[in-house]
Formats: C-alpha cells, structure tokens, sequence
C-alpha cells in the first residue's frame, strides 16, 4: 500500500506499519508510485484529448487545415463549422469552405434527440417504478413466477429483437415517428424493474403500514411515500437511462428516414456521409460532433458524482 | 398527480391486504405489455422469420431451412464470423487488461471521484461521436495521430483504411469509449476486498505485485467473469463504429456481423436471411455466455 494516500481513507492499521519499513523498500514504492501516476497521466490526456482535439477542430478555417494540421490551437479560428452546423451559412458560402451545399438544422435534430430521450426515460422509469413495486410489496398469485420471467428478458440481447420490433413498428404505421424510436423501450426494461424493485424491498415496511393503518389507498402509499422516497435511485436510473438512450444510433437509425426523426446520432452519420468525399470538412463535422456530444457532457458535468459512483455492482450482483 | 383513485378507503386495509390482485395487475400492466409486446413477441416472430422469405412488402412465405442452407454456404458470412470474432478477442483482450490496471491504480494512488469521472467521459459521448473523432484523428493525410507517428520517425498508417489495420483500429476506438466504464466496474468489485487481507500480507512481507498476484486478482475473479460475460455480449454486437467509420470496408475487412445483418435486411430487403443470421448471433451469445460462465465458474467468490 501506497504510504501516503488521501487522509479518509488511509486510517488506522496502515500508518502503523510505513514506521517500521526500512529505507529501501520505501523508495522503491515511491518510484512504483510515480510511474503509476505516469500511467495515469496517459490514461487521463488519451481520455481528454480527443475532446480537446473536436474543440480545436470545430474552431479552425476547414480550409486552413490542410496547411496547419499539426498546430495544436485552431488554425485562422472561425465560427464557420458551427454556422454550417445550424444552417446558419448559404449555400454557397459553405461549398466555398468546404463543406457540403445542402443546408442543415441540427436545432431540429437536437429537438428531436431531447424528445426521444424524455419520452423513454420518463415512461421506462416511471412503468418500471410501478411494476417494481408490484414485485416487491403487492401480494399477488404467481408473482414470484412472473418476476422471474421478467428477468429472463435480461437474457435476450437487445440486437435479436431490432429487426422484429422494425416489422412491428411498420405496422403500427410509426416508421419516421419520434414515437416509433421511443415506444418499444418507453413501457420497461427487465433491468430498470428489477433494479428498482431491490430499492423498494429495502425500504422499511414499518412507515408503510403506519400509512396503511390511517387509512392511506396502496396507490397512495405509492405515490406520496415510496415515490418519494426513492428519489436517488430514481434519479440516478433516469440519467443513466436518458444518457444511454441519447446515445443510441442503431434502432434509431432503422426507424428514422428524415428530418420528421431524425436524432442527433443519426443525422451526424447523415452529416458525415454528405460531405465532399475528397477533402472532407473536417471543421463542420467536428462542430457537428461537439454539439451532438456537449449535452451528455454537461449533464456529467451536473451529475458527475451520482454518475460515477452509480456504476457498480449493486444493481446487478 | 393520481392521488384521486380513494379506492375502498374506508375498508379496514391490514385485514384485506393479503390480496392485492387487481391492483398488482393495474401495476404491472404497462410493464407487462412493453415486455410481451417489444421483447418476447419479436424474439418469437424472429425466430419465425428466420424460416421465411420476406421483403417487408408482401406477407413471409414459409421456406423451411432455406435461409440457414444459404448462411452455410455463404462465404460472406463465414468471413462475417470471422471479422466479428477476432474483433471481439482484440476489443475485450485489451479492454480488461487495461481496464484492471486501471482500477487497481485508482484504487492505491487515490479515490477521489474527480479520477473516475475523467475516466469515465468517454463513455458519455456515443460510439458515433466516438467514430467520427477517431475518424478525423486517425485519417491518412492530416490527422493529428499519423502526425505525430510522422514525427517520431515511423511511417504513416491507413488506420482505417487498410485490411490489416481496420479492426484492430476499430477495437482500440471502442476501448477508449468502454474502458473507463469498465475499470469502474472492477473499482467497484476491488472495495469488496477487504483492507485487512493485504495488511496482513503487507506483515508477511508481500510486494505490490505478488499481492496482486496472489490476493487482487484471485478475490476479484466472480467480478471479472461478471463483467467479462457483460462486456463480451455487448462487443459481439459491435455495429455503430463500423458504420460510421468503414462501412464495412475495405472489401468486407471490417464487414461485422451485425453490419452484415443490417445490410441484408436494409440493403437488400431480404429481412428472412437477416433474421436467420440474428438467431445464429444470438446462439453464439448464448454459448458463449454458457461457455464463460463455467470457465471462470462466475457463481463462487473465493471470498465466501
């Protein structure tokens, strides 16, 4: 163990025994240290840079690229890439820097990656929420049984039930509809239920019944004291389950076919694929992928704590 | 809210509360029809499916075995298989070996959230954000990676445009995404060691590394079959990188499976052959689920 780690954590038993280790052995974890931290250093700056290098990117001239491709700041920094990003640039203008004629909104596409991902969490969570508590404090026949077919769908792999769900979702007339991406992960997940569900069991059954013996509905036991009770778990599974949606390319790459529905993930592919094939510009579609990153960044930045500390084992083991 | 539903308020509840049937169902019902109506009726009709001859167009026609005698003999997808397979050793090989480090680096240099959350950034950016960086820094002409191999004296790579290099550049790519997400993962299962296993191997007089050796990684196994078995299963189904970055190509260098697949049904509309390739996806999945599970025997800790 490292001699010296942040005070919380590096308590009793360990600082008893640094005393009694002889010189040597002491220099040699230091130096097993700083080539930790060198490591660390390089996980951190691949991690980053690449972040960095949108930024750079998005802000340079397209067509000074070509000629500054190793300066580490923009190159004759400009707005253009965004302005082509949001449609701001005419036709013209953005052929002459580089970019592809026909004109974008990625206002639209933002729209649309906000309202597919609010429908889903919204109802995922909330569908979930109630069926959890059916699982876990409703008495019911058969309910272990069908809790347990439940879980098997944690088994089916997301990529074998696309291509039926498409077949369905065209016959329901929703092909090009923001409902028809959002719809088939709107109702549950085997895992948002069964992830809450092991919340509500662990939540004293004593403050429940005193509500049951004033005469409170289990409806209203639901809403007014489980509900809110379980305000962390609920928020860290709707982020988790806006920031996954958000990201989602392929269902929604199936469903989508223009601008009626077309989310950010989509359009950037569309985006890319209109670009000149030779000399691409590069400064548009790294604008483009910054704006498609940035709300999931900033939603981190909020959350950054609930986030990393959310991702264990606890809803799974 | 609905807090308007005063159902049967002035029954004594505790005598009635064993059965809450109709209630349980009220519950459960929006549930239950997401499940049954997006989850098991499609795995059903893709299985049908798989037995068919169908364009979306005009009603499947039953062909028996047809679509899997083709995938048999279909070169395509034996090289499909092929692509997918060494993806998915080069992706999770280095992912976990990467990813372990990492974890035990942030468990001995410092625990503090503001480490983890660098580590995990990338994986809030999605695969097509991931592609298209990777795209740019990685490109033959001017980007910044083949820049800088230029510099250090080595030959430039067509990372993304050469057979030999395109899934290994693909796996790397989607190691920068998932890494941070999985060593966090590891982070977690490492503070189910206690402290007081290495103080006492500490006394004995273990080094860092034997105590890796000897006590981290063989605690840790349950947690690395788990997230082996989680990380295998999502990177068989690679798709999004490929189809922003390669299209499969060049040639069909990169043409994965799930490529492969979408290609057949939305390419040429031939959604019986795509659907007969997805169950033979998701049996290789299943075994080899099964396969890992009772190699790394996932369900005893050694810590029991």
């Amino acid at each position: 163990m490292a001699t010296t780690t942040t005070p919380p954590i590096a308590t009793a038993g360990i600082d008893a025994v640094p005393a009694s280790v002889e010189p040597p052995e002491e220099r040699r974890f230091n130096i097993g240290r700083v080539l930790a931290w060198v490591f660390m250093i390089a996980v951190i700056l691949i991690s980053l840079f690449p972040f960095y290098w949108m930024l750079r990117t998005a802000l340079s001239s397209n067509n000074a690229l070509y000629a500054g491709s190793d300066s580490l700041l923009p190159v004759q920094p400009s707005w253009g890439g965004f302005q082509r990003v949001f449609g701001l640039q005419t036709g013209q203008e953005a052929l002459d820097a580089g970019g592809a004629g026909q004109p974008v909104n990625f206002w639209r596409y933002l729209f649309n990656s906000i309202v597919v991902s609010t429908l889903v969490t919204g109802g995922q969570v909330f569908f979930s929420a109630m069926a959890a508590y059916a699982f876990a404090r409703l008495q019911w026949r058969h309910r272990e049984k069908v809790f347990a077919f439940f879980l098997a769908g944690l088994m089916i792999p997301a990529i074998f039930t696309l291509l039926p769900n498409f077949v369905l979702i065209k016959q329901l007339g929703l092909v090009d509809t923001l409902l028809g991406i959002a719809l088939p992960s709107m109702l549950m997940t085997p895992f948002a239920v069964f992830f809450l569900r092991q919340f509500f069991l662990g939540i004293s059954r004593e403050v429940e019944e005193a509500a049951l013996v004033e005469g409170a509905s289990k409806v209203r036991v639901f809403f007014r004291l489980i509900l809110p009770m379980s305000t962390a778990p609920i928020a860290t599974l709707a982020i988790l389950t806006y920031i996954s949606t958000w990201n989602e390319y392929f269902w929604a790459l199936m469903v989508s076919y223009t601008d009626n529905s077309r989310v950010l993930t989509v359009a950037l592919g569309v985006f890319k694929s209109q670009t000149p094939q030779t000399g691409p510009d590069w400064s548009g579609l790294m604008a483009a992928t910054l704006v498609a990153a940035l709300p999931m960044l900033i939603l981190f930045m909020l959350f950054a704590k609930r986030i990393v500390n959310s991702i264990g084992f606890s809803g799974i083991k | 809210m609905a807090i308007s539903t005063p159902t049967r308020r002035a029954t004594p509840r505790p005598k009635r509360a064993r059965d809450d049937t109709r209630l349980a169902m009220l519950f459960i019902l929006p549930a239950l029809i997401g499940f049954l109506v997006f989850m098991v009726w499609p795995t059903l009709r893709g299985i049908y499916l798989s037995f068919t001859k169908f364009n979306l167009l005009t009603a499947p026609e039953f062909n028996g075995l047809d679509n899997y005698v083709r995938m048999v003999q279909d070169p395509v997808f034996w090289n499909a298989m092929k692509v997918t397979i060494y993806y998915v050793i080069l992706n999770i090989g280095l992912q976990t070996a990467l990813a372990l480090v990492i974890a035990v680096m942030m468990q001995r240099l410092t625990k503090r959230t503001w480490l983890r959350g660098i580590v995990l950034t990338p994986y809030l950016v999605s695969n097509v954000v991931a592609a298209m960086v990777f795209l740019w820094i990685l490109d033959f002409q001017l980007g910044i990676g083949n820049k800088i191999l230029e510099a250090i004296g080595v030959d430039r790579i067509a990372f993304l445009s050469s057979d030999a290099w395109v899934i290994p550049t693909i796996a790397f790519i989607n190691v920068w995404r998932h890494v941070g997400y999985t060593a966090l993962l590891i982070f977690a299962g490492l503070q189910t060691i206690p402290e007081t296993v290495y103080e006492a191997a500490r006394v004995d007089g273990a080094g860092e590394v034997r105590m890796f050796r000897s006590i981290t990684v063989p605690l840790l196994r349950p947690i690395i079959a788990l997230v082996l078995i989680i990380t295998v299963v999502g990177s068989f189904q690679v798709f999004d990188t490929v189809a922003i970055a390669t299209r499969g190509g060049p040639v069909d260098s990169s043409r994965v499976l799930q490529y492969y697949i979408y290609d057949v049904a939305f390419g040429r509309f031939q959604f019986g052959y795509a659907s007969a390739m997805s169950v033979a996806l998701l049996l290789v999945l299943v075994i080899v689920t099964f396969v890992q599970y009772r190699l790394t025997r996932a369900e005893s800790s050694d810590l029991a």
